[in-house]
């Protein structure tokens, strides 16, 4: 820096990061947290559920009765903690690593597996919330939660909106405009990033110089935290303040939670062809920051879970698991005709030549 | 019209969202330099003093953010009609239109749906930069979901808006900006609705079909005028709904008239005029004199405003080809000031 020049401090940033509970099931935090033990059982019991059924969808998969999963392995805290804050008239943008996230919104299982099936029925969310499909494409549902914050907004509904990521996510362009946007417009939206250090094969430093994910708001004057993402109580109460703040006209946040991908991308990846033996063993040790085993030493620690607990527990979820894995092998695909019923509201009349030509009836070529 | 007074196209689309926004309160416009300003050619003036900045909204300068936002809102019932400024500049909208707005309703096996206007001021002929002067309907109009609508007169801008906006899916709406104040036409009754599925056929002959769409509609008018002189009559359809096409119109005037020319502005290769060809080629080919045409672009990058006129189609092209037609004549027409080898000699 030139020292001729005249320079002014005009702006400068510390990011934060939040913890309450240490990877043992110690408390870091100095808040009152027993009044929320019931929330605390719910959430573990979320967490279990959803290692139990991603682990059911991977067998499924690899007896080729899936076509593909993705799983929240080790990273369970984020999206089960973020569909358990939200309120049910919230509206949650989710990505395919948020299995946790709409079994807590009230999806069924038998939706999720129908829509890793190959069938759009599965996007059908029969429990009514009006979440988004499950996002495919990285980044793009950013600005569409953008959008819906922007109704709730114009509507002056007290409904907030979460748009759920990666960390590769935030390289993409809808990522940043969404963000801008939510700025400027001060939009009730929370963008939640889990941060599990890979996009596929692509480890973060390859994707971002920045420090944190989180500082990406600050260029936006979007509020923003880093939390520990293996640590459900500071992602509850992380989450839970930037519902509040969206829903009180307070504005968009941005929440990054630190975890690690400790297994493959989905089951169409394999990490030991990429990882180095280092990285390898950094999955490894980063198994030792498991959300489920630390709030389980939490709960145990306050004699509110025990082995019988747990025992019970597991018999239900696999019960469950049972039943909605026969309800999927047992549903028939929808009819050949109803590839084409859903393309528009309005029924373009040209399609029913199609119709007729797949059924290889009454049709003439064209 | 007794006491409607000619209106100029732009004015017409005005006239159009301003009586949609009226009727239909969840109706807002999005884009970019609309609200002030009134658009860069004026088509939402006067809409920010009449329905407020919650209705009339200036966005942040990203296309592919105004379509990603158009997805969330509409999902909530909210109807947006979004301006991009030039349709050279929707490219970076792409992928939002193809990949959410298009395909919102059916990967949530009708859920949620995504009934969105998207306007662009489209083609060339305006002395624009790079980027002002193309016609992109062929990108839409291979894309599933979307109903891709164009129209060509001051009138028809403004019963096929209304009918767009009301429309509950996706419409791509390209305006040929060339045309936006070259003249007036009376405009319908407030609030009618033109059909969005149907072409319009602007004059009858038994010769030779006239295709067209958008602002080469006046090149091919004013070559029907020159070719009727030469006793030469031509139907000619202005097909306004490039998706879906309605062929049941124009195979009909093809199997009266043997012979059909489609003129467009855009790049030929990968056209709707290739489409609209194909079909009458299974269609109507026992009736074919001659094979169907193109009067289309050429496969080039549209030059800058000085040389661009070597681009354009003139009226005179149009006649050079039809009277091949008529001629019966199969070899590929000679371009304007150019001749190359025809692949079907004699």
């Amino acid at each position: 820096m030139d020292h001729a020049d005249l320079f002014t401090d005009i702006a400068s940033f510390t990011i934060k990061r939040r913890s309450c509970l240490n990877p043992d099931g110690e408390l870091l935090t100095k808040r009152d947290v027993q009044p929320d033990m019931q929330r605390w059982i719910d959430i573990y019991k979320g967490m279990l559920l959803t290692r139990l059924f991603e682990h059911k969808a991977v067998n499924l998969q690899r007896t080729g009765r899936l076509g593909i999963f993705a799983t929240a392995f080790a990273q369970e805290a984020i999206t089960v903690t973020l569909g358990h804050t939200m309120a049910k008239e919230d509206l949650l943008c989710p990505y395919y690593r948020d299995t946790g996230a709409l079994l807590q919104r009230g999806v069924t299982m038998e939706e999720l597996l129908l829509y890793w099936g190959g069938d759009e029925r599965g996007s059908l969310f029969q429990s009514g919330n009006g979440d988004f499909p499950i996002a495919t494409m990285v980044a793009s549902h950013c600005l569409h939660a953008a959008g819906v914050a922007k109704a709730f907004q114009l509507r002056r509904h007290r409904r907030a909106v979460i748009a759920s990521c990666g960390d590769g996510a935030t390289s993409r362009g809808d990522f940043y405009e969404a963000l801008n946007l939510a700025g400027v417009w001060r939009l009730p939206l929370v963008f939640v990033i889990n941060n599990n250090q890979w996009a596929i094969s692509v480890p973060l430093p390859q994707q971002t110089a920045a420090r944190t994910l989180a500082q990406k708001a600050l260029a936006a004057e979007v509020s923003c935290e880093q939390v520990d993402g293996n640590d459900c109580m500071a992602i509850y109460y992380a989450i839970r303040e930037a519902l509040d703040k969206a829903r009180n006209n307070g504005g968009p946040t941005v929440i990054e939670a630190l975890t690690y991908r400790v297994h493959e991308h989905s089951t169409a990846d394999a990490p030991e062809y990429y990882r180095n033996e280092e990285q390898q063993r950094a999955a490894r040790q980063a198994l030792a920051f498991d959300p489920v085993r630390r709030l389980s030493r939490y709960l145990r620690s306050q004699q509110k879970w025990n082995d019988l607990l747990e025992n019970e527990w597991l018999m239900t979820c696999r019960a469950t698991i049972e039943k909605a894995v026969t309800g999927y092998l047992h549903s028939p695909a929808d009819k050949p005709e109803s590839i084409f019923h859903y393309n528009y509201a309005c029924w373009p009349e040209v399609l029913s030549a199609q119709i007729a030509e797949l059924n290889d009836d009454d049709w003439t070529i064209a | 019209m007794i006491g409607q007074l000619p209106e100029t196209m732009v004015n017409a689309l005005n006239r159009a969202l301003h009586d949609a926004m009226t009727d239909n309160q969840d109706i807002i416009l999005l884009g970019e330099d609309i609200a002030a300003k009134g658009g860069v050619f004026g088509v939402t003036k006067g809409l920010l003093a009449r329905f407020g900045a919650d209705r009339v909204i200036d966005t942040p300068l990203a296309e592919g953010m105004l379509a990603g936002i158009s997805v969330g809102l509409a999902s909530q019932g909210i109807k947006p009609v979004v301006e991009f400024q030039f349709s050279g500049f929707i490219l970076a909208a792409l992928e939002q239109i193809a990949c959410h707005a298009a395909r919102l309703r059916n990967r949530t096996r009708g859920r949620l749906s995504c009934p969105v206007v998207f306007r662009a001021p489209y083609g060339g002929g305006s002395h624009g930069a790079e980027f002002h002067s193309e016609s992109p309907e062929a990108l839409f109009a291979h894309l599933p979901g979307l109903r891709v609508v164009i129209p060509s007169s001051p009138a028809k801008a403004y019963g096929l808006l209304l009918s767009s906006i009301a429309n509950p899916d996706p419409v791509v709406f390209l305006e040929p900006k060339r045309v936006y104040r070259t003249f007036c036409e009376p405009l319908p009754q407030p609030n009618t609705h033109y059909p969005l599925d149907r072409c319009f056929i602007l004059r009858s002959g038994g010769d030779v079909t006239l295709v067209s769409w958008g602002a080469s509609i006046q090149e091919t008018l004013a070559a029907d005028v020159t070719l009727r002189q030469q006793g030469i009559h031509c139907d000619v359809i202005d097909v306004a709904s490039i998706k879906p096409l309605d062929m049941a119109t124009i195979t009909q005037s093809v199997c009266k008239t043997g012979r059909c020319l489609i003129i467009h502005e855009a790049v030929r290769t990968g056209g709707v005029g290739a489409e609209i060809a194909a079909q009458i080629s299974a269609l109507a080919f026992p009736y074919l004199k001659a094979p169907p045409r193109r009067r289309a672009g050429f496969d080039i990058v549209l030059p800058y405003y000085r040389l661009e006129p070597c681009f354009m189609t003139q009226p005179e092209h149009i006649v050079q080809s039809v009277i091949q037609l008529m001629n019966n004549d199969v070899r590929s027409a000679p371009m304007s000031g150019q001749s190359y080898p025809s692949a079907y000699p004699g």
